[in-house]
């Protein structure tokens, strides 16, 4: 459990003066991975929004050691780096805990650095690879990517005549990373602090590789007003569509559930990428989305023995 | 290195890869973005923090564990902090021509 009060009382990591958009989650998810660790850190970003917003040449907005390598390896540039952290502290020149953390977008993550990741966990390494899932390739306008869920309008899958939207459903990046049979994964999204701190501080106390899908909202490319971002963020959790739990060496744990599961379409409707579903002739797509959300919900209860 | 750029340099004169300095980017003021403004009631607020910890721009000053008020150099005005405000201490105002706030920000900035 974390303390507002004692949060506030650390140094902040991540300042002012960057240029990602009014509003946008990726921010405050940075903020509050770096506000939740207790040892210094090292970080990695795979490019990506958070990586050029930050760091528009000549300034950066991280007061942390800071490497931006490609858009496929943060995995396995995050990997180095703690290797070579091992292997100073093992001869006796360093002594300082040092923890690792490489951030990632959906784009980075779900597609082009997947194998590096999965490589990267495979081997063991003891860092925190941080996902923040904006479900789209944001940074290059809008394209669809592999975390993009079915109906979601897109530059590469636009709704028109043709197609209402992306055709297929999104994967899901924690179950394939639970199957590398990792200490600890868990998803998250922005807008409830306590849930994404708390995970932060587990994962980063785990002695291993661990992986968060943290949802974060593009007001952008979701289409929506910047000061609903933490709302929808809270909302995809109310209805099942973004299910917040985390996996403790093979164990599912629920830790939020919603007091009334409430229709996704009250998580659509907030969008504009959405906005063609309610049409009449999407009216067949909608109740398909609805089924597959419940379908994943069941599973996941009786996956973290809730039923 | 993260001064404000007054030249734009050719690739000769750019490094090869380029080393930031941590924290450089208070130098680039993003306040001048904001359509709209935060205006915080001292009165109405009890502190719980809610502001700070989901302020995207790092823009809500802590003091002692107290909010202390806006830093308006950074705020990009996205709202935020009045949405997710459970005493509704902090409200959102047009930023117009010859508005108050925006005339003292300027004077600030001048400082």
């Amino acid at each position: 459990m974390a303390n507002l009060k004692e949060l506030s009382e650390r140094k902040e990591l991540l300042v002012g003066g960057h240029r990602l958009c009014p509003g946008c989650a990726a921010g405050i998810i940075a903020r509050q991975v770096l506000l939740a660790a207790k040892e210094p850190v090292v970080v990695v970003t795979s490019t990506g929004c958070l990586e050029v917003a930050t760091t528009i040449f000549p300034y950066s907005a991280w007061k942390v050691p800071w490497f931006h390598n490609a858009f496929e390896n943060a995995a396995s540039t995050i990997s180095g780096i703690e290797a070579a952290y091992r292997s100073l502290k093992r001869k006796g020149k360093i002594d300082k805990e040092i923890r690792f953390i490489a951030f990632g977008g959906d784009g980075g993550t779900y597609d082009i650095g997947l194998q590096a990741l999965s490589g990267a966990v495979e081997r063991g390494h003891r860092f925190l690879y941080i996902c923040y899932n904006n479900q789209a390739y944001m940074n290059t306008g809008i394209q669809r990517s592999s975390a993009t869920p079915k109906g979601a309008s897109t530059t590469t899958a636009p709704a028109g005549t043709v197609i209402p939207g992306k055709i297929q459903f999104r994967k899901d990046l924690t179950r394939i990373m639970v199957a590398h049979q990792i200490p600890y994964a868990a998803t998250a999204t922005a807008g409830k602090w306590n849930d994404l701190i708390t995970k932060v501080e587990k994962a980063l106390a785990t002695d291993g590789p661990s992986f968060m899908d943290i949802l974060s909202s593009c007001r952008l490319g979701w289409g929506h007003p910047p000061e609903q971002t933490l709302t929808i963020g809270r909302l995809a959790a109310d209805t099942c569509f973004w299910p917040l739990y985390e996996v403790v060496a093979g164990e599912y744990h629920l830790t939020y559930k919603p007091k009334k599961k409430r229709p996704v379409t009250e998580w659509l409707k907030t969008q504009a990428r959405f906005k063609h579903l309610f049409k009449p002739e999407n009216k067949g797509l909608i109740d398909t989305i609805q089924n597959y959300v419940d379908e994943q919900w069941q599973k996941l209860l009786k996956l973290c023995g809730e039923e | 290195m993260g001064e404000k750029i007054k030249k734009k340099l050719g690739w000769k004169e750019l490094p090869l890869a380029d080393f930031l300095e941590a924290g450089s980017s208070l130098n680039f003021e993003t306040g001048d973005w904001r359509s709209q403004q935060p205006v915080w009631d001292e009165k109405k607020c009890k502190h719980c923090l809610f502001c700070w910890i989901y302020c995207p721009d790092s823009s809500i000053m802590v003091k002692d564990k107290k909010m202390t008020g806006i830093d308006y150099r950074y705020c990009k005005g996205c709202g935020i902090c009045a949405a997710e405000c459970p005493f509704k201490a902090i409200e959102m105002r047009r930023v117009g021509r010859g508005d108050l706030i925006a005339k003292q920000n300027k004077e600030e900035r001048k400082r």
